[in-house]
């Protein structure tokens, strides 16, 4: 029988695992809309690559999160019937595309992001939890080669992608904050040692941030106010369009297969 | 033997010899003019048909009605500009740019494949694209796999290998959704009426009135002509939807056992034209959507460009 | 800058197992060393096809013509004795 202390843990640990899968899944979402768009088709497939990384990462925590709750529900029924409040995607992930530059901008904040976060996350006492975060840590390690190159050749290319990229940093720089806040579900995992605790990656992220701006000659904001709200379910408006969309065909048809 | 020796005559007809013995033209071989440019019309206008044909099924992927169905239908429509961007490459060793041939395709003059035209109107239509029109895409391509051009050929392999995921996703999704609620099926078979007569319309005009079929003929770029390649399609297709209970729009569809092959009724060649001509339902859509992604990459390709020379001279300056 | 470009060609060559020699895939366009693997990788790798990548910018390739084909290859057609199974070796196992 389990404790009623490990029931809290359960719920947390899923809790955790949804938060994760949402921002994969917001962002992979995000980056579809690319396809068929990009600025030239190599980067079109690129684009695609990332968001097909996404979902990959979404379904596997939504997978472990379903099988946590224990109550037959798959990773569909959390994808496509949770509500705009019940999701806990990081507010930068359903930000608009934007422009080429904004949808690169936001792909490295969070990718370098998500590259500290994986590998610590690699050691969490959660085994399926390390397994699913080793995986995602190699394709993000990708995604972050990937945006640094790109925000550095368009900081650094004509006037007009420079004008481009800082206003992209305007657009996203205060939703930054919001990726290392924590709650008492991170206190409470991070006390097992299964959550990682945001504290220790900061100054990480920050420094590769540091590091790309400095070549791409792009400044990094100072004493910006930032917003937060994702472990709470506050989004921005973004989300709602983003899930009606989404989410529309599956709740046309309750209970069908596809 | 130089060949520089040689008239103009004399290397079209060991060129003619070439292609009889089934040899492969590579793209420093001599070849006629007008092989070289009955090719760069084919090929980019397949590479051109590979990347509009992103845009219909692009259209669902932000709906799809599940993980799973979102993963595998991102995964294929990014397939199709990988097999543009093969042909493209292909298209690019008989000396013509892929600015050039973009410039071709987005002022119009270039053509691309029809179907393209037709919009996407319901999830089923993911099934039918996948099942009829890569069905009939892989039939065109496995016989373009063995044409006389060697890049063209190489392409159309690799094509063909990742095509055949395209087609059975495409199938699996309307065999699911036959086994599915009465909305699905109505969804699938409405998905079915309307793409069946274009997906026929695929493989070009009848024999009779295809202007460029002699030629490619003869010279083995086409090995087999558009009615012996519908009628193909026809005779594999019929029996796949009569396994999963579907109808296909055509009343005159029948077995002929005296012929072996499928009687099939007359298509809308007049439809067809106008289609081809951009008086389809999606042509200026699709155009506008192509044009559009030009225009707002071009401050990205030039930005990168700027970033390239910068760090040259900055090289030669240290 | 004032013409718009589809950017340089690469030729990518894939290896698709340890040992294997790496084989033409095909191209890519990129501006960059690093763009044109990234683009291989995604084009050319998109099903595990490769284990290794090689790009090279597609004007530092020098070909043989169709011309060279007589001078350049001929002359190794009476040369048999190059292939192992030109030598007469009677009853032993190699």
């Amino acid at each position: 029988m389990p404790t009623f202390e490990k029931m809290i843990n359960k719920n947390d640990l899923v809790t955790y695992c949804l938060r994760i899968a949402d921002t994969s899944l917001i962002l992979g979402q995000r980056l579809g809309e690319w396809c068929g768009h990009g600025p030239i088709l190599e980067e079109d497939i690129a684009l695609t690559n990332i968001s097909l990384d996404c979902i990959g990462q979404a379904r596997g925590f939504y997978t472990y999160a379903a099988a946590l709750e224990g109550t037959g529900k798959t990773e569909d029924d959390l994808a496509y019937l949770r509500d705009e409040r019940e999701f806990q995607n990081l507010l930068i992930a359903e930000q608009p595309n934007g422009d080429f530059g904004q949808t690169i901008m936001r792909q490295f904040l969070v990718s370098a992001f998500q590259y500290y976060f994986f590998e610590e996350l690699k050691n969490s006492k959660d085994k399926t939890i390390a397994a699913l975060a080793e995986k995602s840590q190699k394709e993000v390690s990708y995604h972050l080669r990937h945006s640094s190159a790109w925000v550095i050749r368009l900081g650094d290319g004509t006037d007009e992608s420079k004008k481009r990229m800082e206003k992209a940093i305007d657009e996203l720089w205060m939703y930054t904050g919001d990726m290392f806040d924590m709650d008492e579900t991170d206190a409470t995992l991070i006390k097992e040692s299964i959550a990682v605790d945001t504290k220790k990656i900061k100054q990480l992220w920050e420094n590769k941030i540091r590091e790309v701006f400095a070549e791409a000659s792009l400044t990094v904001p100072e004493n910006i106010f930032m917003m937060s709200g994702s472990r709470e379910g506050k989004h921005t408006e973004n989300l709602g369009f983003i899930l009606a969309e989404m989410q529309s065909l599956h709740r046309a048809h309750p209970g069908a297969e596809w | 033997m130089s060949i520089k020796n040689l008239t103009e005559e004399e290397l079209e007809k060991r060129f003619h010899d070439r292609i009889e013995k089934g040899e492969i033209i590579e793209p420093k071989d001599w070849m006629p003019e007008r092989y070289r440019k009955q090719l760069i019309r084919m090929m980019s206008q397949h590479a051109h048909s590979e990347v509009v044909g992103m845009l219909p099924e692009g259209n669902w992927i932000t709906r799809a009605p599940s993980l799973r169905r979102k993963a595998v239908l991102l995964a294929k429509v990014q397939d199709e500009g990988g097999h543009g961007l093969y042909i493209y490459c292909g298209t690019e060793t008989l000396g013509i740019s892929r600015e050039e041939m973009l410039d071709g395709f987005l002022t119009g003059k270039a053509k691309y494949s029809s179907i393209f035209n037709y919009p996407t109107l319901n999830w089923a239509d993911m099934g039918a694209i996948g099942w009829l029109v890569d069905g009939a895409a892989i039939v065109n391509q496995t016989v373009l796999a063995k044409c006389s051009y060697g890049p063209y050929s190489r392409a159309m392999v690799r094509i063909c290998k990742e095509e055949n995921f395209h087609h059975k996703q495409g199938y699996e999704i309307l065999a699911t959704m036959m086994k599915g609620t009465d909305a699905q099926k109505q969804m699938a078979q409405d998905a079915i009426n309307r793409f069946w007569w274009p997906s026929l319309m695929m493989f070009g005009p009848s024999d009779k009135d295809s202007p460029n079929s002699g030629d490619l003929l003869k010279w083995k770029v086409k090995l087999f002509s558009n009615d012996e390649l519908r009628q193909r399609f026809i005779d594999r297709t019929v029996p796949q939807a009569e396994n999963i209970g579907i109808k296909l729009p055509d009343p005159l569809l029948k077995w002929n056992e005296a012929k072996g092959h499928y009687d099939h009724g007359d298509i809308n060649w007049e439809e067809f034209y106008n289609v081809i001509n951009g008086r389809g339902p999606c042509n200026k859509q699709r155009m506008k959507q192509r044009r559009d992604a030009h225009i707002n990459g071009e401050w990205v390709r030039d930005a990168v460009v700027a970033h390239e020379e910068k760090k040259k001279s900055e090289k030669v300056a240290a | 800058m004032t013409t718009d470009t589809q950017w340089p060609l690469w030729e990518v060559f894939t290896q698709k197992k340890q040992g294997a020699p790496h084989e033409h895939a095909g191209s890519v366009h990129a501006v960059d060393k690093e763009m044109a693997l990234q683009n291989a990788r995604d084009v050319y790798s998109r099903r595990n096809e490769a284990i290794s990548l090689w790009v090279v910018p597609t004007e530092a390739i020098t070909a043989s013509t169709p011309e060279d084909m007589g001078s350049f290859f001929d002359p190794a057609n009476d040369k048999a004795y190059r292939h192992p199974n030109f030598f007469k070796t009677p009853g032993a196992k190699f």
